[in-house]
């Protein structure tokens, strides 16, 4: 079958997609993305997990032909999407539940696509760049999934409690880093988000 | 050595003792951040599961559905039909004469032929164009097993008319086990203990069982295999150590080893699971018999048969103490179940003999250490490496001792603690900084978190937030029947591998000028596994070098051996490795100094030269010459190997010998929460403190010992392998069912890093990624006892363990 959907802000489609293919196959195998990683393709560990039309999902329990005609996000294009985050909402904060990826909001979001972001390609969102501030890499294979978990809870809770981090991040797992330093680095991107917004 | 071509382009020499200051910046000492870090957080950085080729086949293994039966017959011819196949191999494939590989002993088939050991183990390799139609091909394979007697644990094992699990054996620890179906036996005698006993006023013992555990790595055992034209092949892979699974799998393709070229793709974790091999052999041999590059990818599942896991055991201990807490004595019998193949057994037990009585003082000893073969899952290396198993069941008789006497436990340790100069059950002195008591009180003196933070997270006290109790958002008690336990422990770890082992690594390092800029590159075999080594050699270069750029050369096989990734020891190793040719270029750029300035300051042949900040300086800070004026057009190239002080094997008969190179010390004091009416546990907090001889990168050493914390708790409260004990087969080979901890399950983990330096190593630096895995979980097994009062002598602690249901 033929799947057509917009990843990062580009149209795509894959052709002979098998029936039992699932997003996180098609995005790695067929779209050349391997950011979103395999680590159980149980829907157990959020290694995989991509926004799909905002909200983020285990890509590998999304069966391909579920993303006809939806926007996916994935880590490769995060930066970009926090890019037009913050141009939506110059400097104003919001109040709590009501600045969220409503999926009204999500579906007429349009990233740019990858290949015409020039120099700007290299900048990192906040949250990519807090977790290499805070050490909060190690072997990065459980990374691009706590980033897209991680980066959707700080658009809906800017300034998240730990247990609310704890909360929103308990679908990843992490086998090298002991959370900690994950936890600082959404400290990092909240309080650095903070003060930009100051 | 053949296997270098490009070995050592200049001689030695010797380079000068001196260790550069650290003028310039991101050198040792400093939190550098990952060179790695940014392809990693946007997705770029090449796992081995990311690779990709055009026209590449996808690889599957078909396993054994069964522990240990005789093979009657392998029917490939459905499979070979199936449109989309390329190839189906079996044991009659193999090309070469050598058919088995193993890290020690050549005991494991790359496909099983005449008999299964053990579930899931390689029966059948299928190639093609989509990897469901590998697994769909791959079901079509129809096998006649017909089952045998199974060998489950070392009753069924040292039977009389028990079935050996390998007939014929030829290693070389035949010659002195009891019984062929074990693998290694090491007894460790020192002193008298039964004279010692007798002086004993109280005298405990204690029978402990520590389960099977799973490195569950997250990046799944995966890689690419390219047929290139000369008939080798090329491989892109996840792995510990390049060159021991090079010296493996050359042998089995029947190819000499510089035709397998390897080359070190993206590793997500490691923790001892990817020192023996896995696909590797398998995708190159499909690739070799298809022409075509071959992509072989584990699921979650498939990766629990893929990799060894921790050996699983069974303790059985003995401690005396005068009633002032003296320890007269120790005697243990430690029983390892190493599974179907040997992998890294024989060390396990080295390991788990020679640190079986921990960090303290204990002239007279009496130990046992085994391994079995059995046809349960094979078991090997994982983070902490026998010494594991080991400090659970001691730091448990340890209070266990205490309770005995009515001491303080934290006291009766340090009453007993070694230090330097202590000689460990095998005579080997400690001869560096020990500071067990230390380390202990350090823990000990933490204030304690607030009692029932359910309630403090409320201003008014009168609400009560779940998510801080056991069962969290479960809801399943709103503080009734919670108590709290708070437990300690200490652990002993050796660094790197020890009786005897040529423990070396290389470092090739260059130093150019590039756009006016001068450039030192480091290229090593050395895996990184996420450790950080790469962070770490660049700090190395940086210092020694006085440069502020290095460039790290991906690891491969054109570089000389850089062993393991494993064994606390590839900063020590490698790192030293990497210093030690940094010095060596040191003295040659000096060399072309003196030779184009020497005859314009006098200082270039009177005085201590450095390399500072891109300048030739003396010792004084005087500047000679920029380097890049030193250099101009010449490079600078050296590759060297680097060792550390020898060790020795221990006496197969006493256990006695100078078999270790270094220790690491770790102690935990864990903080738990216990529901007693659901068994449900939540560690509350699991502080740390470690010495570390030297920090060269304080926030990598820090994520080091959390993590390794953290795998430790795992082990105390969730994580096991189980093995149903009549089939012999794995229950629970999904991450729905070995359940790891999550970021709900971690608690706070404060690091309090000594840094007492080590004088024969380099920097003075300690190898720190097990050492806090040992003690983390009998810290929290000893809080859960002292919370519930229960004896639990096992791990993990599962709920019907607290409630006796
Ligand atoms: S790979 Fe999708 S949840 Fe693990
Ligand atoms: S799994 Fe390796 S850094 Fe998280």
């Amino acid at each position: 079958m033929r799947v057509n959907f917009t990843v990062n802000g580009r149209k795509q489609e894959a052709d002979d997609v098998w029936e039992g293919e699932s997003l996180l196959y098609v995005l790695r195998e067929r779209m050349g993305l391997p950011g979103s990683k395999n680590a159980c393709e149980q829907g157990e560990c959020g290694s995989c997990t991509v926004r799909l039309d905002g909200v983020p999902v285990c890509s590998c329990l999304v069966a391909a032909g579920q993303a006809e005609g939806r926007e996916i996000v994935t880590v490769e294009g995060l930066a970009d999407y926090a890019r037009h985050r913050d141009d939506a909402h110059p400097g104003a904060g919001c109040a709590a539940g009501t600045c969220g990826t409503s999926l009204d909001r999500a579906k007429r979001w349009q990233a740019r696509p990858t290949d015409a972001q020039g120099a700007e390609a290299a900048e990192l969102s906040p949250i990519q760049q807090a977790f290499i501030d805070a050490g909060a890499v190690q072997c990065g294979f459980c990374t691009p999934g706590l980033l897209v978990a991680a980066d959707e809870l700080l658009e809906t809770q800017p300034s998240p409690s730990d247990q609310d981090i704890r909360e929103a991040l308990s679908g990843n797992l992490c086998r090298c880093t002991g959370y900690e330093k994950i936890l600082d680095a959404v400290r990092l991107a909240a309080a650095r988000q903070e003060e930009t917004v100051r | 050595m053949a296997l270098h071509p490009r070995a050592a382009s200049v001689p030695a020499g010797t380079p000068t003792r001196i260790t550069q200051g650290s003028k310039t910046r991101g050198g040792i000492g400093e939190s550098t951040l990952r060179p790695d870090g940014t392809l990693k957080v946007t997705g770029e950085f090449a796992y081995s599961s990311d690779m990709w080729h055009e026209d590449m086949l996808w690889g599957h293994t078909l396993r054994s559905t069964v522990a240990h039966a005789e093979i009657r017959s392998i029917d490939i011819g459905e499979a070979v039909a199936t449109p989309g196949v390329y190839a189906v191999l079996t044991y009659d494939d193999l090309p070469a004469e050598m058919k088995n590989y193993g890290l020690e002993i050549q005991d494991t088939p790359v496909l099983a032929h005449g008999k299964v050991r053990h579930h899931g183990e390689p029966v059948a390799l299928v190639a093609a164009d989509h990897p469901e139609t590998a697994r769909r091909a791959a079901a079509k394979i129809k096998i006649d097993y017909v089952e045998l007697p199974l060998i489950t644990d070392e009753a069924s094992a040292t039977a009389p008319d028990a079935i050996l699990v390998h007939e014929g054996r030829t290693d070389h620890h035949i010659g002195h086990v009891p019984h062929p179906n074990i693998v290694h036996r090491q007894p460790i005698v020192r002193g008298d203990a039964d004279a010692a006993a007798a002086r004993a006023d109280v005298i405990i013992t204690g029978d402990y069982v520590f389960g099977m555990q799973d490195q569950a790595f997250l990046g799944p055992e995966s890689g690419l295999a390219v047929p290139s034209e000369d008939g080798g092949v090329e491989l892109y892979v996840a792995t510990q150590w390049l060159h021991s699974d090079l010296r493996q799998i050359a042998p089995v393709l029947g190819l000499p080893e510089d035709k397998v070229r390897m080359t070190l793709s993206g590793v997500g974790g490691a923790f001892g699971g990817r020192e023996d091999l896995s696909m590797q052999i398998h995708a190159c041999l499909l690739a070799l018999r298809t022409g075509k590059p071959v992509k072989m990818v584990y699921n979650r599942f498939e990766s629990f048969f893929g990799h060894v896991h921790r050996h699983p055991a069974k303790l059985h201990y003995e401690h005396g103490a005068t009633k002032d807490g003296k320890l007269t004595h120790m005697k243990c019998r430690i029983v390892l179940d190493g599974g179907a193949y040997a992998s890294a057994s024989p060390a396990v037990v080295g390991n788990a003999s020679s640190l079986a009585v921990g960090p303290y003082v204990v002239e007279d000893v009496d130990i046992e250490a085994i391994a079995l073969y059995s046809n349960n899952p094979p078991c090997g290396a994982m983070r902490g490496f026998g010494a594991v198993q080991a400090c659970f069941a001691y730091e448990a008789q340890m209070d266990k001792l205490a309770a005995a006497l009515d001491m303080d436990p934290v006291e009766l340790r340090q009453l007993n603690a070694m230090e330097q100069g202590t000689l460990l059950p095998t005579g080997q002195p400690v001869d560096s900084p020990a500071p067990v008591a230390e380390l202990l009180r350090r823990v000990k003196a933490r204030p304690l978190p607030p009692e029932q933070q359910w309630l403090a997270a409320d201003a008014g006290g009168s609400s009560v937030d779940v998510r801080a109790l056991p069962g969290g958002l479960s809801n399943t008690t709103h503080g009734e029947g919670v108590v709290r336990g708070v437990g300690y422990a200490v652990g002993l770890k050796n660094v790197g591998f020890s009786e005897g082992f040529d423990d070396y690594s290389t470092a090739r390092v260059r130093m150019e000028v590039i756009n006016g800029e001068p450039v030192a590159t480091v290229h090593t075999a050395m895996a990184e596994v996420g450790q950080g080594g790469v962070t770490v050699h660049a700090q190395i270069a940086r210092t020694e070098l006085g440069v502020s750029q290095v460039t790290i050369h991906p690891a491969d096989t054109q570089v000389g051996s850089a062993g393991s990734t494993s064994a606390s020891r590839q900063t020590y190793v490698t790192g030293g490795a990497v210093k030690n040719s940094c010095e060596a270029v040191r003295e040659q750029v000096l060399e072309i100094g003196r030779r184009k300035f020497g005859t314009y300051h006098p200082a270039w042949a009177t005085a201590e030269l450095l390399l500072e900040s891109g300048k030739v300086v003396t010792d004084g800070g005087e500047v000679l010459a920029p380097l890049a004026d030193v250099l101009e057009g010449e490079a600078v190239d050296v590759e060297l190997e680097w060792r550390h002080r020898p060790t020795e094997a221990f006496d197969l008969r006493t256990g006695q010998g100078n078999g270790h190179v270094q220790y690491s010390f770790a102690a935990h004091r864990a903080v738990v929460e216990v529901d007693t009416e659901l068994g449900l546990v939540k560690v509350i907090e699991l502080a740390c403190a470690q010495d570390v001889g030297k920090a060269l990168n304080p926030l990598s050493v820090v994520g080091q010992i959390q993590g390794g914390t953290t795998q430790g708790l795992g082990v105390a409260v969730m994580e096991e392998i189980i093995v149903d004990p009549r089939t012999a087969k794995v229950r629970n080979p999904s991450f729905t069912d070995y359940l790891i901890p999550t970021i709900l399950d971690t608690p706070t983990i404060p690091v309090d890093v000594l840094e007492l330096a080590d004088d024969h190593a380099p920097y003075g630096l300690r190898g720190i990624g097990e050492a806090p895995t040992l003690s983390s979980t009998p810290a929290v097994l000893a809080a859960i006892r002292n919370a519930t009062g229960l004896e639990l002598n096992r791990t993990p602690v599962r709920p019907e363990h607290i409630t006796g249901t």
